[in-house]
């Protein structure tokens, strides 16, 4: 006598969902649709003028190809202001976040000077560097002097916020034994504090002088000195030859600047 | 008999002779820089007392903010964020296959290889703003400029991060994958994507922060957004006007980072 | 001398966790003060130098009292106390030169600290200092690459430097090996008879405190319960301090003969 096999059921398998939640997944996904219909149709689109732009485009190509190095005159003084720019205000907002990231430290500043260093670090990082420098031209006239401030500010905002953090989880221990032998504050900080946080000093101020030459080609176009402003001027004048040789030029020159900052930091650490 | 000590001076000094050569030339060549900046830069010295001055002029006639054009300026602030998000979203498209190619673990050729690094190089090299102005000239100013200067920025950045979270897999599960047979693409869907999940999402949420401060700027150069507004005020001295837009903006970056915090812990 | 009268550590209005303690340390003895986690032993060690704060008290030494000093006079004061810590607490950066230097921050000027321009005499000091304890060939190393023994030496040096007239010792054997601790007990015990310096060390290893210092104290939930020489301790004694709470660091009985040998031969 055979008995019947015994029916198994059937056991399925789907892949657990992403959102699990079946409202928050169809939500979601229904939300995109209606976000990305709803911002398409309210944003202004200029069709006519947009349909010029294939042709437009093949004109500047055009034009663009091959780049002109002719006016090598400009391009050398709209550099070389740049670097300026770029090496003066690194050096002022790195000297400067020192003070800075100590007083926005928790572990060694009192709370109203913690405070106010927060606070300076706050205000330096809300604004895109350009809105700053638009502000900057306004109040001290165009040119590099306008760059130079603001490019310090901007420092002072990456800087200063990674040292104090930097400060903010140093071994302790160092500086208790420092104050054990009766250093005083400014011995006990030069001692146990500057020596742990120094090698990402280092590091800071090389990355920054990088991302300050990128910011220096870009203030330009506002007004505040560099090779932006020369940049600014050959697109006004349709002269797509030589905004192309500049560009290729910012290129070459960040590149570098990323190679030797980057050799450099390797050496250092 | 007497006894002769000598005393010998132990000297110390922090720095071997090499390391204090080493240090006077480069505080040196500093020094020389500095000077020659500061002497060859194009800078009005008097102007330079004159800042604070000037800087506190400017502040005083920025205020009080005058609040009465705030309309507008939520649907300029609006349409920043829209620039801003919509760039981000389509920009995934095209970065993920950047990244895949760019990545030397994932990538087919050599000939691939470099054609994702160069494309990488270039949108990362070339500011925001400055892809602004070539879209301007050839679509005209408008929201279009900038969706696009954004997109072209934004590709480098998600595509690099992108692609050292690639190169930076297991390669265990990959080979476990080719070992079953499966084809390329069932092998990024199983064993690559699942690995780098995490870090995409932290890169969009990134990337998109960023992205909305970029997009702040765009309108200075005709690309839409607030900016049309501020180089409008700034244009015709409205400083009160300026002092609200700037507001407006510092509002909008705090939404945009506490929006971002909130989705990286839910992601994370 | 050391004269410790009534003193109270208490955080807010927990109970307190120095309760009223009382202590006298006389010329170059070696004391220890053996105690559970949580007696007091580290608090009331730090509040000597004033790293925490007493509540309540007075803290002498040779006659100066500690506790209300403030500012200039506190570090003056300090400059008087050697500590050495468990975790050496050496500035890892910098060289074994430099962090023995760091002694006397007390006495140079703060030009002197930065430039690193310390008096000669100084330099001699760290020199003699270093072969005594045996590290003077490491002195331009930099200090983590060092193994814990050599670096608990750095930190000893580093103290002595100060020209204390007490050293404090905070467990400075609890992260070392137990042969390196031997070595490490030793010589703060040759050097107390050497420099004429009383010694003060809190110590979880019993038996090495029987073995190398003169006097034992006992603590226990903030209260001193315990005071006598190492033949006094006994089990009594042991389980007064430690009992129901943990049990204490022992090698136990036996070995203790031949961690004598070891001491005997090392010292």
């Amino acid at each position: 006598m055979t008995k019947d096999a015994q029916v198994l059921p059937t056991r399925t398998w789907k892949k657990p969902h992403f959102i699990s939640n079946p409202w928050l997944r169809y939500g979601f996904m229904i939300g995109l649709a209606v976000y990305l219909v709803w911002a398409f149709y309210s944003l202004p689109f200029n069709w006519e003028r947009i349909a010029e732009g294939i042709p437009r485009a093949g004109q500047i190509f055009g034009g663009a190809f091959p780049p002109s190095f002719q006016r090598s005159g400009l391009l050398i003084t709209g550099f070389t202001e740049s670097f300026q720019i770029a090496f003066l205000s690194t050096l002022l907002g790195v000297l400067l976040s020192i003070p800075i990231s100590v007083m926005a430290a928790k572990n060694i500043a009192p709370k109203p000077v913690y405070f106010l260093g927060r606070g300076i670090i706050i205000v330096s990082r809300s604004f895109h560097p350009v809105i700053v420098a638009i502000l900057f031209v306004a109040a001290v006239g165009f040119g590099p002097l306008a760059g130079v401030l603001t490019l310090t500010l901007y420092s002072i905002g990456f800087v200063a916020k990674l040292l104090a953090e930097e400060i903010e989880e140093i071994d302790w221990g160092q500086v208790e034994a420092m104050r054990s032998v009766g250093a005083s504050y400014m011995k006990a900080l030069i001692y146990g504090v500057f020596p742990q946080i120094l090698p990402r000093q280092i590091g800071l101020s090389m990355y920054q002088l990088d991302s300050n030459l990128r910011a220096s080609a870009v203030v330009g176009i506002v007004g505040a000195g560099g090779i932006g402003g020369t940049l600014m001027n050959a697109f006004g004048r349709y002269d797509y030859d030589f905004a192309f040789a500049i560009l290729l030029l910012i290129i070459g020159v960040i590149l570098i600047s990323e190679g030797i900052s980057g050799w450099v930091r390797k050496k250092i650490w | 008999m007497v006894a002769q000590s000598t005393v010998v001076d132990r000297m110390w000094s922090r720095y071997s002779r090499k390391e204090q050569l080493i240090r006077y030339i480069v505080f040196f060549i500093t020094m020389l820089t500095v000077t020659w900046a500061v002497s060859d830069i194009d800078i009005f010295w008097p102007w330079v007392w004159d800042a604070p001055n000037q800087i506190q002029s400017l502040g005083s006639r920025m205020w009080p903010p005058n609040l009465s054009n705030w309309n507008a300026i939520l649907a300029a602030m609006l349409e920043t964020v829209h620039i801003a998000t919509l760039a981000t979203l389509l920009t995934i498209f095209i970065a993920l296959p950047v990244s895949y190619i760019a990545a030397q673990n994932t990538t087919p050729n050599k000939a691939t290889l470099w054609l994702g690094r160069f494309i990488l190089v270039s949108s990362r090299s070339v500011n925001t703003i400055i892809w602004a102005l070539l879209f301007v000239a050839i679509f005209g100013p408008g929201v279009l400029a900038g969706i696009l200067a954004v997109m072209f920025r934004s590709i480098g950045f998600i595509g690099k991060l992108m692609g050292e979270a690639i190169e930076e897999i297991d390669k265990k599960p990959v080979e476990a994958m080719q070992a079953t047979g499966a084809s390329k693409f069932k092998v990024v869907a199983f064993a690559i994507v699942p690995q780098v999940m995490p870090a995409f999402f932290a890169i969009i949420i990134l990337r998109w922060d960023i992205n909305v401060r970029e997009s702040t700027v765009l309108g200075l150069v005709g690309a839409g957004g607030i900016g049309v507004l501020l180089q409008g005020s700034i244009d015709t001295f409205a400083w009160q006007t300026v002092a609200t837009i700037l507001l407006g903006i510092v509002f909008l970056v705090i939404i945009g980072e506490a929006i971002t915090s909130a989705l990286r812990k839910k992601v994370i | 001398m050391l004269q410790i009268t009534n003193l109270v550590k208490s955080y807010g209005k927990n109970e307190p966790v120095l309760n009223n303690l009382d202590l006298t340390v006389e010329g170059s003895s070696v004391v220890s003060i053996v105690g559970a986690s949580g007696a007091g032993k580290s608090t009331m060690l730090r509040c000597i130098n004033r790293l925490v704060e007493p509540t309540s008290g007075s803290i002498k030494l040779n006659g100066m009292e500690l506790v209300d000093l403030r500012g200039g006079d506190l570090r003056h004061a300090r400059r008087k106390i050697g500590m050495v810590f468990q975790g050496f607490n050496l500035i890892d950066r910098l060289s074994v030169m430099e962090n023995v230097l760091s002694g006397r921050l007390g006495y140079v000027s703060l030009f002197q600290a930065v430039t690193r321009r310390f008096p000669q005499s100084d330099i001699d000091r760290a020199f003699h200092l270093m072969e005594r304890v045996g590290i003077a060939h490491y002195a331009d190393k930099r200090a983590d690459e060092l193994s814990g023994g050599e670096r608990q030496r750095v930190a000893v040096v580093r103290a002595l430097m100060q020209e204390p007239e007490i050293l404090l010792a905070d467990e400075p054997t609890a992260s070392l090996d137990p042969k390196t601790s031997q070595q490490i007990m030793s010589l703060l015990k040759s050097l107390a008879s050497e420099m004429s310096l009383p010694v003060l060390i809190n110590i979880h290893n019993v038996t090495q405190a029987r073995m190398y210092t003169d006097r034992i104290v006992g603590m226990r939930h903030g209260n001193m319960i315990f005071d006598g020489g190492p033949k006094d301790f006994n089990q009594d004694a042991l389980d007064a301090v430690y009992g129901g709470i943990e049990s204490p660091d022992e090698e136990g009985v036996d070995s203790a003969n031949e961690e004598r040998n070891t001491a005997e031969a090392l010292s």
